[in-house]
């Protein structure tokens, strides 16, 4: 495995630490005139998805991770795991809970969304950042109501719960922001 | 072709006024009858300090044809010392000093540093003289003052003078570096650390603050202090968690200057880093007499950024390393 110095330190490098792989967000020198330089990293921890901040000293090395991110398309899930397809050679993955977390929510089949691989296995699935969906069940809402204020909760094909304006009924497609998990609008069948 | 940033990094509005400063810092010392001196970038020896970086480049023409090392300078700090020794009497330099391995918001690796010497002033005087100009530049207030061991006190509870390694380390493993600390042996680097975390942030915040009486270890080319030897008669200026300054009462004694230099050099060795050569004629000219002075090299780069209230050093900078 390949050995990086902070002077390769970059956003989106993919470094090891405490024995998980994590990703650089900003790395920043810091040196006293005369004295040791360090480099302030900030890093966001691929497994757990905690962000921290951690010194080194600068010229340090670290081992990287074997990360990388892979396009695939979400097929179905069969109770324990989400199964995933390379829409190019066919090669499938399966993801579990670990990996897969709250953004199982977001999984409608075909939809091509990360998968985030260490060591070969996936550790996170990211969906696109906006997806398409059908309410399945929503209260009708108030006739003439446009403007909207207040909402009401929809939940959606994939079982996703997300607040939607009174005038969008059960049966139509939305589009939601994952990332908010907000509704954006309403999609034209 | 078009998508190569030709631009500079600085808005010319930002080199406008950079032009002003540079025109105030020569008229403040103009006023004052300080001399303004140029002296070589390149030169024959360098640093020696554990943790500067110089550039070196081959000079080949009349006298060397086989070529011959030439090194840019860090700071124009030995060859304005043998102007004093030369009986110059007080000067100063705006001038380019190179540092390699530097580069980040608060740093490039060519950068503009004023630099200056007064005979008859010990480091107190300097300071205040210091204080006048950043005032006048910066419209701040006037400057306060806390030596190195009151501001590891206050900050961190430690007393810097007395702490072993240690007590370091603890205090590092409490700012939140247990793995750095674990595997560092050497308490100028974790000295270094802590005043980088757990001082600086919290000092200089309203107005610019002297940090001064530095440990022994980190003299650099500063006297000792003959009252507590255990510190040096060196100081730093910090202003919103910027360092702006460095300055010495300047050791004069040939002996123990030469002295640190083959201390630095053996730190080097250690370091798995190749020795420098020692400056000789720098060696020379502190042989033959330094008056007594106190000198202040200043980061101009860093001054106009707090003027403009720049975010980061290539704002203030016509053209950053990126695309010098």
């Amino acid at each position: 495995m390949a050995f990086y110095s902070t002077n390769e330190f970059k956003a989106g490098l993919k470094i090891m630490l405490d024995g998980e792989p994590c990703n650089v967000l900003e790395n920043e020198y810091v040196k006293p005139g005369k004295g040791q330089a360090f480099n302030r990293v900030k890093i966001r921890k691929l497994i757990s998805g905690k962000v921290l901040e951690k010194t080194f000293k600068s010229g340090d090395t670290v081992e990287g991770a074997d990360v990388m991110d892979l396009e695939m398309a979400y097929l179905y899930n069969d109770g324990e795991f989400w199964h995933f397809m390379n829409n190019t050679s066919f090669e499938q993955l399966a993801a579990d809970k670990a990996a897969v977390g709250d953004n199982a929510k977001w999984l409608a089949e075909n939809d091509v969304v990360i998968l985030t691989l260490w060591n070969g296995a996936p550790i996170t699935v990211t969906p696109p950042n906006f997806v398409e969906l059908e309410i399945v069940e929503t209260d009708p809402g108030v006739k003439g109501d446009t403007a909207g204020t207040g909402g009401k909760p929809a939940t959606l094909s994939t079982g996703a719960v997300v607040r939607v304006p009174l005038f969008v009924q059960q049966g139509e497609v939305i589009k939601v922001d994952t990332r908010s998990g907000e509704y954006v609008s309403r999609v034209q069948k | 072709m078009n998508s190569l940033n030709w631009q500079p990094t600085a808005s010319i509005d930002n080199l406008r006024r950079r032009a002003q400063l540079l025109a105030d810092i020569r008229r403040f010392f103009a006023e004052r009858n300080v001399m303004e001196v140029e002296t070589p970038a390149l030169s024959q020896a360098t640093v020696t300090d554990e943790h500067l970086h110089c550039f070196s480049t081959e000079f080949i023409g009349p006298g060397a044809a086989n070529g011959k090392i030439l090194y840019l300078q860090t700071s124009p700090e030995y060859a304005m010392k043998r102007l004093l020794a030369a009986g110059s009497g007080a000067i100063y330099q705006l001038a380019k000093a190179y540092r390699n391995e530097e580069a980040g918001r608060f740093h490039n690796p060519e950068f503009t540093m004023l630099e200056w010497y007064r005979p008859g002033f010990d480091h107190f005087a300097l300071m205040q003289e210091l204080d006048e100009l950043v005032q006048q530049l910066l419209h701040c207030g006037p400057a306060t003052q806390i030596t190195y061991q009151q501001a590891f006190i206050q900050h961190l509870g430690l007393d810097p003078l007395i702490a072993d390694l240690s007590m370091l380390r603890n205090a590092a493993i409490q700012l939140g570096h247990g793995e750095l600390a674990a595997n560092e042996n050497d308490c100028d680097t974790l000295l270094q650390l802590l005043f980088c975390d757990g001082v600086e942030p919290h000092i200089g915040a309203e107005a610019p603050c002297f940090v001064y009486d530095f440990p022994a270890s980190q003299a650099s080319l500063a006297k000792l202090n003959p009252e507590d030897p255990r510190v040096a008669q060196r100081f730093e200026l910090y202003f919103k968690q910027l360092e702006l300054a460095n300055g010495f009462h300047e050791l004069d004694d040939p002996t123990e200057q030469k002295a640190r230099f083959e201390r630095d050099n053996q730190k080097r060795i250690a370091a798995g880093r190749p020795p420098r050569p020692i400056d000789p004629y720098l060696l020379a000219a502190l042989e033959a007499g330094l008056p007594p002075c106190a000198g202040v090299a200043v980061g101009v780069d860093r001054l106009m950024m707090l003027a403009m209230d720049a975010e980061q050093i290539k704002d203030v900078l016509s053209f950053s390393v990126d695309n010098a």
